[in-house]
């Protein structure tokens, strides 16, 4: 009956969604009376859990799991919940979560909701609040299989410590036919995903070229930011597809979502809407983000992005 | 002599080998979602359990759309039939005679209102059995409930490969190499046909999106719109009431004089940094 949480791991070190969908599983078991039990997939130390009152940890190790496949680590998820009885299964809104969720729901015959942003208003019917028409509103979605699925939109739940004592027990399902087999990985290292950040800095039209962007990838730099930019700038190609953040691009839900030049047309508003806290900066103080925005500065990005990085250094000096 | 003459044999087996091992038409299913341009306002109407469509202007989902332009590249270069799909009422056949205008073959709409994903799922997959398509192209998601779940729903009901997030697709045979995007670059993959792909902008650019010019119109009038009745299914997510979220205070202004006002507000007040 334990509440059943994918604890997502990279090389070996859980990412830090992972403790966030544990801390939202304790909330669930907490509402529901019962414990959380958290699937690791080729995670070297899974003791951290403990912080996050997981009371006991499937604890996977196998070679054929190295490279992410939807469908292995949906088998995996399923075998997972089914060996536990489990009534909820909390994941994340990951990329490969998002990938491997319809097969985890078809395979229980469990109702999905993505995006959720809240844990549940209610337990019986099990209602949850999740974020719908690009973040420009918020749906309550009732889920009626017994097998409920919550997706967990990124940095909505935040980190809730709460010490348990937590207990390892090695997990062996059985992997299916893989299906899809992954041939290469390009990704960045050493830079912070648009998913995983907390603070995003991103640009726009504004920077007039994309030979302007030393100064926001070194503001990103200071602030452990990861950097976007807005549709026009990855269209005119200027920046990669990978960082347009908007309704058709990626969606936003940092604690703090800093732009620049960026005038905010709906669709890249609705984009970001998700974020927390927002600041402009922008020479037009008629752009249509300052509406949206929380803090605002009404300047030329070539003069306040220098002085900010500045100004920012010696404040992390001081912290 | 002798030799000549087997050699013209061989050349002749040769060439009736290739002739029956000649690909047969790739058929394609892109499935279509009916949603509010992105520029809409969005309202609730019914105490705020409906979606309020007044005034509100629909286009083809745009993960959808650049999917569906992938297919029109299938098609011109492969030979591929390229049949759309969309699970909703009426009022969305426009939004399937837009796609055959731009160069879909035929469409087919489930005659059902789109309540869940679940469901949608279940309508597809049918129609995807029955069809016997190669190659089902959707959306990673529709801008309007972003549920994100259709496509890989298809692909477990019917038993295909699923790549999401797809942002590169080529296909020769039977096989599949596709791209994904994933959190903080692509991954690189290869797969085989019957393959379900969740769509998204990537698979073609911006500027490949096609406005469709009068002869599309024209044609998409005596192209096959057929209207199928839906599977018994069971929503398993019901979509209870809907809230917009809260109005936003105004904003402060910091002058760029004082950026250091502005460190610690978002240092004490928001407390970010």
């Amino acid at each position: 009956m334990s509440v059943l949480v994918y604890t997502e791991s990279e090389q070996g070190t859980f990412k830090k969604v992972a403790f966030e969908v544990a801390s939202y599983a304790k909330a669930v078991a907490n509402q529901l009376g019962t414990t959380v039990t958290a699937i690791a997939i080729n995670t070297n130390d899974t003791s951290a859990l403990g912080n996050y009152g997981v009371d006991k940890v499937l604890n996977v190790k196998n070679t054929q799991l190295d490279k992410f496949n939807a469908n292995a680590y949906a088998a995996v998820i399923n075998q997972a919940a089914e060996s536990e009885g489990s009534k909820v299964v909390v994941i994340s809104s990951s990329a490969n979560c998002k990938y491997l969720a319809p097969f985890i729901a078809i395979g229980l015959n469990a109702g999905y909701a993505s995006n959720v942003v809240a844990q549940p208003s209610s337990t019986s019917p099990f209602i949850v609040k999740r974020s719908a028409f690009t973040n420009k509103a918020f749906e309550n979605t009732q889920i009626n299989t017994d097998i409920k699925i919550i997706g967990v939109s990124n940095n909505s739940f935040g980190l809730v410590e709460s010490t348990s004592s937590v207990s390892t027990e090695d997990f062996s399902p059985s992997i299916p036919e893989l299906g899809v087999t992954v041939d290469s990985v390009d990704k960045a290292a050493n830079t912070v995903t648009i998913a995983d950040a907390e603070i995003v800095v991103s640009a726009g039209r504004g920077l007039k070229g994309p030979e302007n962007w030393g100064m926001i990838e070194e503001l990103a730099n200071v602030l452990g930011a990861a950097t976007a930019c807005s549709k026009p700038v990855s269209d005119l190609g200027w920046r990669p597809h990978s960082e347009h953040v908007g309704q058709t691009g990626k969606p936003v839900a940092s604690n703090l979502y800093i732009a620049v030049g960026i005038s905010g047309a709906i669709q890249h508003l609705a984009g970001i809407n998700a974020s927390k806290v927002k600041v402009v900066i922008n020479t037009d103080p008629e752009a249509p983000f300052f509406k949206a925005a929380d803090y605002g500065v009404v300047g030329d990005a070539f003069e306040v992005v220098p002085k900010l990085i500045e100004k920012l250094k010696v404040f992390k000096a001081q912290q | 002599m002798h030799s000549i003459f087997r050699n013209k044999i061989i050349n002749f087996v040769a060439t009736k080998k290739i002739d029956t091992q000649k690909p047969i038409k790739m058929k394609i299913l892109v499935c279509i979602s009916h949603v509010p341009d992105t520029t809409s306002k969005i309202n609730f109407s019914d105490n705020d359990t409906k979606f309020d469509t007044n005034g509100v202007q629909f286009v083809i989902n745009p993960n959808d759309e650049f999917g569906l332009t992938r297919a029109m590249w299938f098609k011109e270069k492969q030979g591929a039939h390229v049949t759309v799909v969309n699970v909703g009422g009426s009022e969305t056949e426009p939004t399937l005679r837009k796609a055959l205008a731009i160069g879909a073959d035929a469409a087919i709409r489930v005659n059902t209102p789109a309540t869940d994903g679940f469901s949608v799922a279940k309508q597809l997959a049918n129609i995807v059995k029955d069809g016997g398509y190669d190659l089902i192209i959707a959306g990673r998601e529709s801008i309007d409930y972003n549920g994100g779940m259709v496509p890989g729903m298809v692909a477990a009901l019917v038993g295909a490969n699923f790549v999401n997030n797809c942002i590169s697709l080529e296909v020769e045979g039977t096989s599949a190499k596709a791209i994904r995007e994933i959190d903080g670059g692509k991954e690189t993959v290869s797969t085989s046909l019957p393959l379900v792909i969740g769509g998204q902008k990537g698979l073609v650019e911006e500027s490949d999106l096609r406005i469709p010019n009068m002869r599309g119109i024209m044609m998409a009038r005596q192209k096959p719109l057929t209207v199928v009745e839906p599977i018994v299914t069971n929503a398993e997510t019901t979509s209870v009431s809907f809230e917009k979220p809260a109005p936003k205070g105004a904003v402060t202004l910091v002058s760029p004089e004082n950026l250091d006002e502005l460190i610690n507000l978002l240092h004490n007040e928001a407390k970010v940094i």
